[in-house]
């Protein structure tokens, strides 16, 4: 005879949203199922139901549920409303890119809702298994994501590269996460942290093989040079949505759990992951910001450029100190809005035959829609870090906080690849300002009302906390330092 | 006060430049008659500083502080002291006279051309505003943003390598000035105040470390011979309200900060690198005039004799005594006024003839009789002739100079006599000898010309003859900046010899 499951509801309210989520993501699939003439609702209630869920993190209590592997502390929250900020304007986005490249509806919605599960997950992770957990969600969506739009060859290749490479991650992290476990003898983040000390376990060679495949399972994650060849053939073959949600959400978990494994699990090794974060942070930067420069499509040089903002957003993470994660939090916060402005506009510009991708569909933006180059031109500027825009407060948090650790060298490169990083956002800003249009015909860039609030929200979020950086650094120093 | 003033002055411009976008983009005269309307207010809002200035002290005054970011103890901190108030009359009018220039050269895109002059004008009156140095570089760079769009959309044929240029240049110094912040930040005791950084010392390395970081930032923009390349190409490729922009206001900035973050913070560097500095200057004095005699373009020729000018602005402030400080200071608002003129006045021409080539021109006295006299004031004045607001200046300078070292004055008064041959030359060539072909039958200057370029000459007159009217506010503020410079008067402290 069977038992029946007994539940107790009380113990799941940590999780309160990410089982709200998972239904949401099931409602759509059933309402894109048996209402495909409802299918309009279904980027308003991805919003609403990300809007319930923001609403819930925002108000939940500190706890540690279920023996310490999972964890509702502020951490999570900040990285909990970043990736559910990313969901909420990609939804707001897609009604309109929906339309133009005709990909199919509710699994779209619902796909992101679930990756978006494994995010929440990924941040509020305290133990190597639900870290696990979480990211192989997160990762298993996006990957079906990305090869959406299957008549598109671009895409299906996308997909499966990403796939293949993803996997081969995973199995590194893995990897390293087993030599932890038979080093230590627990999963649990914080309890590693401890062993290390009482087993002396600081300069063993086996616990720095480990240290090395986690680095490199997380940087594939976050697009750390080197291993991040895959990002660029991924962004620019996944749809854009798709790319604008990836580059700014996934890359947010997979900060979320490198700085917990590092700084919770790990800062006995700090003086290994420091100086190697240093280098492979300037190595991101580089490869980012010079390749960036040599692009001809729009698309394929925002993928750069979020490789180099991955090395920026290192920066406060090696400097391995409270201040430093809280700049990195900050920052990965401002990325949020200047990116997905960035890709917004991009999505724009799409037009219905895959076309209009290229730098050179910039041309003469300004005269065909000025307010959408107007705003282009904020998001640019914003990513390029000058003030007084989001971008520049970002960046400074990020600099001050290496500066402060002692990488007084890799912030002065730091430094030089962002005056690099001007020459290609500018191009841009050239092409629309100081060019006249392709086509004499292009008539103006028409926005739907959800790409309007996206727009709207991603300027106020560069605009505002451009202006007014100070209660949200404060939030997240507040959180790290108690 | 009562009246956030210095705030005010920032915003205005800045909302009110913002609400331009709301006008439909055809009703191109309602715009610009908005513009106009903006900046006058401006203009008159800037006049209140200066009245109730109170010129016996070096303190701060119209002060506003506020918490801004506190975790890192950053703040909204602003203030004007004798070194800066004037700078703030300057910007209002040169905007204002800026928008006046623009009236019917700008045709295209025309709510945004008046938006970021309206912007810039916010961003450079709050440079000066600053005393917190987070603040500061914020106003320093948002500048870029939209003179980068001035000179590249609104410019002459090359514009994008100039503005290109110009950006990457600027923005390169900046970052380095940025690592050099964060640097003082760090052994400054967590604070960006900029009176609190400066009575605090710091050892010698460090300074000089810090000085060539800030360095990098203020001499680009002076710009300082070897790094003036830009300059030309900006000035010559910038429309005219670019251009005088520039010249009238922006290139101050670069002399300006090293007058309020590089001498007070860094006494002892600043005294160790004056020597290097003297010298750059008096490079920048006879280079910058020499290459002027050999210039073909009209508009590449007053740029270089920016570089001569601000020249002698550098070798004035390195003098570090009061003579010279006062000197270069009261120069950096001759130059803004007389080379702005110059600008202005060269935008007029050049709307009737879309030429800047010097050959084009000759004969233009017989044409545009009006204009001829307006241009030979402004060369005089440019030239330094006494009763005139640039001989006060140069002969401060030079009595600076030669009280600090006296072969760099004998060198810089050489490029008084280059400036003389280049300036009459120039003025020859252009409105005496035959009349060209490209120049026959040109319009003379209407009413709105004449009204632009009339309150320069009213200023080159008053500076020329009452200079105390000017001078004035620096005294205090300059004799507190030489003690400063020189740890209590070890140095030479000398009353200004214009003192009544």
């Amino acid at each position: 005879m069977i038992e029946p499951v007994a539940v107790n509801w009380a113990a799941m309210e940590p999780v309160l949203p990410e089982l709200l989520l998972i239904g949401v993501g099931v409602l759509l699939i059933g309402l894109d199922l048996f209402l495909p003439r409802q299918r309009q609702l279904l980027p308003w209630l991805t919003v609403v139901g990300c809007l319930a869920a923001l609403a819930m993190v925002l108000g939940s209590r500190p706890v540690s549920a279920f023996g310490g592997m999972f964890f509702t502390d502020g951490y999570a929250t900040v990285f909990k409303a970043i990736c559910l900020g990313g969901a909420i304007l990609t939804a707001l986005m897609s009604e309109s890119y929906r339309t133009v490249a005709g990909m199919r509806q509710g699994e779209h919605y619902s796909l992101m809702l679930f990756s978006l599960v494994g995010m929440l997950i990924m941040a509020s992770a305290g133990d190597l298994i639900t870290l696990y957990l979480g990211l192989e969600l997160m990762a298993l969506p996006i990957y079906a994501m990305v090869g959406l739009h299957k008549t598109d060859r671009r895409t299906s290749e996308a997909a499966a590269k990403y796939f293949l490479l993803g996997g081969f991650a995973s199995a590194l992290l893995l990897f390293g996460m087993s030599l932890v476990y038979g080093l230590t003898g627990t999963t649990d983040i914080a309890r590693i942290g401890e062993l290390i000390d009482t087993l002396h376990l600081a300069t063993n060679p086996a616990l720095l093989a480990a240290l090395a495949l986690l680095i490199a399972g997380f940087g594939f994650k976050v697009a750390m040079a080197p291993f991040h060849l895959w990002t660029a053939d991924v962004y620019e073959g996944a749809p854009t949505i798709v790319t604008s949600f990836m580059s700014v959400a996934a890359k947010a978990a997979g900060f979320a759990v490198f700085g917990r494994v590092l700084l919770q699990g790990l800062p006995q090794l700090y003086d290994h992951w420091g100086p190697v974060l240093a280098v492979l942070a300037v190595l991101t930067m580089a490869v980012g910001n010079i390749t960036a420069l040599c692009q001809k499509s729009l698309k394929r040089m925002l993928a750069y450029s979020a490789i180099a903002h991955a090395g920026y957003a290192l920066l406060g993470l090696l400097a391995g100190s409270a201040e430093g994660m809280a700049a990195t939090m900050t920052y990965l916060f401002i990325y949020l809005f200047m990116n997905t402005g960035a890709f917004a506009v991009l999505m724009l510009l799409t037009r219905a035959d895959g076309g209009g991708e290229g730098l050179d569909d910039c041309r003469g933006l300004a005269t065909r829609s000025p307010m959408v180059a107007a705003l282009m031109l904020v998001y640019l500027f914003s990513l390029t870090g000058i003030p007084p825009t989001a971008g520049f407060v970002g960046k400074f948090f990020l600099l001050k906080a290496a500066f402060t650790a002692g990488y007084t060298t890799t912030v002065v490169l730091a430094v030089i690849f962002s005056a690099i990083s001007a020459y290609f956002y500018l191009r841009v800003v050239r092409y629309m300002y100081m060019s006249e249009p392709q086509q004499a015909d292009a008539g103006p860039l028409c926005c739907s009302p959800g790409m309007l609030a996206a727009l709207t929200l991603c300027l106020l979020g560069v605009v505002g906390l451009g202006l007014f950086p100070g209660p949200l650094l404060g939030w997240t120093t507040w959180i790290l330092q108690g | 006060m009562s009246i956030p003033l210095l705030s005010t002055l920032i915003f205005f411009p800045v909302l009110g430049g913002l609400s331009l976008l709301a006008v439909d983009r055809q009703q191109t005269g309602t715009i610009r008659l908005m513009a106009l309307f903006i900046a006058l207010i401006e203009f008159a809002l800037s006049l209140p500083v200066l009245l109730f200035f109170d010129k016996t002290t070096h303190l701060m005054q119209f002060v506003e502080h506020h918490r801004w970011i506190p975790a890192l103890n950053i703040n909204y901190s602003l203030g004007v002291d004798g070194i800066s108030v004037l700078f703030l009359l300057l910007t209002t009018l040169i905007i204002l006279l800026s928008i006046l220039v623009s009236w019917e050269a700008i045709k295209d895109k025309v709510p945004e051309f008046f938006v970021s002059l309206l912007l810039l004008e916010g961003a450079m009156i709050g440079v000066f505003c600053a005393t917190d140095f987070f603040l500061f570089y914020i106003f320093w760079e948002a500048m870029l943003i939209p003179m980068f769009l001035i000179i590249g959309v609104w410019g002459g044929p090359n514009r994008i390598y100039a503005t290109l240029k110009f950006f990457l240049y600027t923005l390169i110094g900046s970052l380095l000035m940025l690592v050099g912040i964060i640097l003082l930040y760090l052994n400054g005791g967590h604070t960006f105040d900029i009176l609190r950084l400066a009575g605090q010392s710091y050892p010698l390395k460090l300074q000089l470390i810090l000085f060539w970081a800030f360095f990098a930032a203020f001499a680009v923009k002076v710009p300082m011979w070897p790094v003036h390349t830009w300059l030309p190409d900006a000035h010559t490729e910038a429309p005219a309200a670019g251009s005088v922009i520039l010249a009238g206001v922006l290139i101050k900035m670069g002399a300006y900060g090293f007058l309020r973050f590089s001498m007070p913070i860094l006494p002892q560097a600043t005294q160790a690198m004056m020597v290097p500095m003297l010298v750059l200057s008096v490079i920048a004095i006879v280079y910058g005039a020499i290459v002027c005699l050999v210039q073909t373009d009209l508009k590449r020729l007053v740029a270089y004799s920016s570089v001569s000018h601000m020249g002698f602005v550098t070798l004035g402030l390195f003098a570090l005594n009061q003579r010279g400080l006062e000197g270069g200071i009261l120069q950096m608002i001759n130059h803004g006024v007389v080379t702005g003129a110059l600008f202005l006045a060269i935008g007029m021409v050049y709307e009737r003839t879309h030429t800047r080539e010097i050959v084009h021109y000759g004969g233009l006295a017989t044409t545009m009789p009006v204009f001829a006299g307006f241009f030979l004031l402004f060369t005089l004045a440019a030239v330094g002739l006494p009763g005139t607001n640039g001989f006060i200046g140069e002969f401060l300078i030079l009595l600076g100079g030669f009280e600090r070292l006296p072969w760099t004055a004998v060198v810089a008064a050489s490029g008084l006599i280059l400036g003389a041959w280049y300036m009459l030359w120039l003025y020859q060539r252009i409105f005496f000898n035959g009349v060209n072909e490209r120049v026959q039958g040109l319009a003379e200057l209407n009413l709105r010309e004449i009204l632009t370029l009339t309150p320069m000459v009213l200023l080159i007159f008053w500076i020329g003859l009452y200079p105390n009217a000017m001078l004035s506010f620096l005294h205090v503020s300059v004799a507190h900046l030489v003690e400063q410079v020189h740890g209590g008067g070890l140095g030479p402290m000398v009353g200004s010899v214009l003192q009544p």
